[in-house]
């Protein structure tokens, strides 16, 4: 589901400049000119080091989100309303596991293998959306979750699946593919509540101003304080900027929140139609950086449920793994 | 912190972990390659991979994650490892290959001589 428009980083701004010292400029030239071409780099091509380091990021980081994002949906599988929302939600669930799966691979053919991936997740090393470290309170936040997060997410994901990294770029692909039903989906239970009875409509209404902030948080800081965006763009690391993915975002859903006669918990929010630009208040970017740091409401806990699951599971693991299949591989080919 | 909203979650009791938890390399065991099959008599078509223990599992795996939307009838899968492949840097070892038009249909003229024949014999 989620691409989570913004990908942390905190090694320090300063990269650029002396991680391409170290690269053959004659291989970077050549190197650059392919993506400008429109080519897809692939595994075993060369790269620069920082363009790995920063697609290991972000395709981990992207991994670490779909497997995360699963929780505060799935916590409300047992209490769906209706066996059809349930069997819905199931599939919905499970397809962000898998989804997950496709990522890591994707990662692994950077080179770093899936057991570290998973280790520097556990110690919180690396990232994951920070909305995901909001509670689902309600089943109302289970739609708003469903319909634009996933919304937000497909925003992101569809500008990254034109990249320039082949084994991403396909993962996006299908991964896109399944994202539209679970848009159709959200969307659907969205409508379902906020045609409803007053309550369903308080209920909804309620989760709505409770995600809001999140949501708004979701493409990352302003692109005016938001540093090194450009060398990424040029490699088409990054395809779009945060400001950019935050106002298509606008553009496509606020008008599809606002003819149900619900309301968004911001008096500024509108669309300039001079520069067909949104405006709204900014948003409290303190509160979004403490949260990345663990200080939110849910980080513990999400933590703490993947470390019980690795901790429990680890016994099937080992049970499973037979002694002559134990050679480790190489990487994934594709 | 506050109580988890799930009754699953409370169960776990998970505040008791002393936090700490890591896995070693090699416990996600081995990558097997996914080959997906559209229709009988189709080609198997690579579409990714699953980490798995064994072949058996793999293809439970690749079940689930490609063959759960869309039209499927068949799988394949084959450790990652089992693959031999070029070096990518080797590529231009085929560069002549289209340059080689005697392989091809098109690289031989015969209505061209048909053509000259048929015009000298009348």
């Amino acid at each position: 589901m989620y691409g989570g428009g913004y990908i942390y980083d905190d090694s320090g701004r300063s990269w650029q400049q002396e991680e391409q010292l170290q690269d053959d400029p004659v291989k970077l030239a050549a190197f650059e000119a392919r993506i400008a071409r429109g080519e897809k780099i692939e595994p075993g091509d060369w790269m620069p080091a920082e363009y790995r380091r920063q697609l290991i990021r972000l395709i981990e980081q992207h991994a670490h989100s779909e497997i995360i994002g699963a929780l505060p949906e799935g916590t409300w599988i047992t209490r769906a309303p209706g066996f059809k929302r349930k069997l819905a939600l199931i599939a919905k669930v499970q397809d962000e596991i898998g989804h997950g799966q496709l990522l890591y691979n994707a990662a692994e053919t950077l080179g770093k293998s899936r057991e570290a991936m998973i280790n520097d997740l556990l110690s919180g090393k690396s990232k994951y959306s920070n909305v995901f470290n909001y509670p689902a309170e309600t089943w109302a936040d289970v739609t708003v979750i469903g319909f634009l997060i996933d919304a937000a997410a497909i925003v992101n994901q569809v500008a990254n699946a034109k990249g320039s990294y082949g084994p991403y770029c396909r993962a996006l692909e299908r991964i896109c593919y399944e994202e539209s039903f679970h848009l159709k989906q959200g969307h659907d239970a969205f409508i379902e509540l906020a045609t409803g009875t007053a309550a369903q409509k308080a209920m909804l209404q309620d989760a709505l101003n409770r995600w809001w902030q999140p949501i708004m948080h979701f493409f990352g800081p302003p692109d005016k304080v938001s540093a090194h965006s450009e060398k990424l763009m040029q490699w088409k690391v990054k395809m779009a900027s945060n400001d950019d993915m935050r106002n298509q975002f606008l553009d496509a859903y606020v008008p599809k929140i606002w003819e149900l006669g619900l309301t968004l918990p911001d008096p500024l929010l509108k669309k300039n139609t001079d520069t067909g630009k949104w405006e709204f208040s900014d948003p409290d970017w303190d509160l979004f950086f403490e949260v990345i740091k663990g200080n939110g409401p849910c980080n513990k806990e999400r933590l703490d449920v993947r470390k019980w699951a690795e901790e429990h599971g680890r016994w099937i693991r080992k049970a499973l793994m037979r002694q002559e299949e134990r050679e480790r591989t190489a990487l994934p080919v594709a | 912190m506050n109580e988890s909203l799930d009754p699953r979650v409370n169960r776990l009791r998970l505040n008791n972990s002393d936090g700490s938890f890591s896995i070693e390399e090699g416990e996600n065991w081995n990558v097997f390659e996914v080959f997906h099959q559209e229709k009988r008599g189709a080609h198997h078509e690579h579409v990714g991979c699953v980490h798995a223990p064994d072949a058996n599992l793999a293809l439970i795996f690749a079940k689930e994650q490609f063959g759960r939307r869309k039209k499927c009838v068949n799988l394949w899968v084959v450790r990652s490892a089992d693959i031999l492949a070029f070096d990518l840097e080797d590529e231009d070892m085929f560069a002549n290959n289209p340059d080689k038009t005697y392989r091809d249909a098109s690289g031989f003229k015969v209505m061209d001589k048909i053509n000259k024949f048929k015009a000298q014999s009348k």
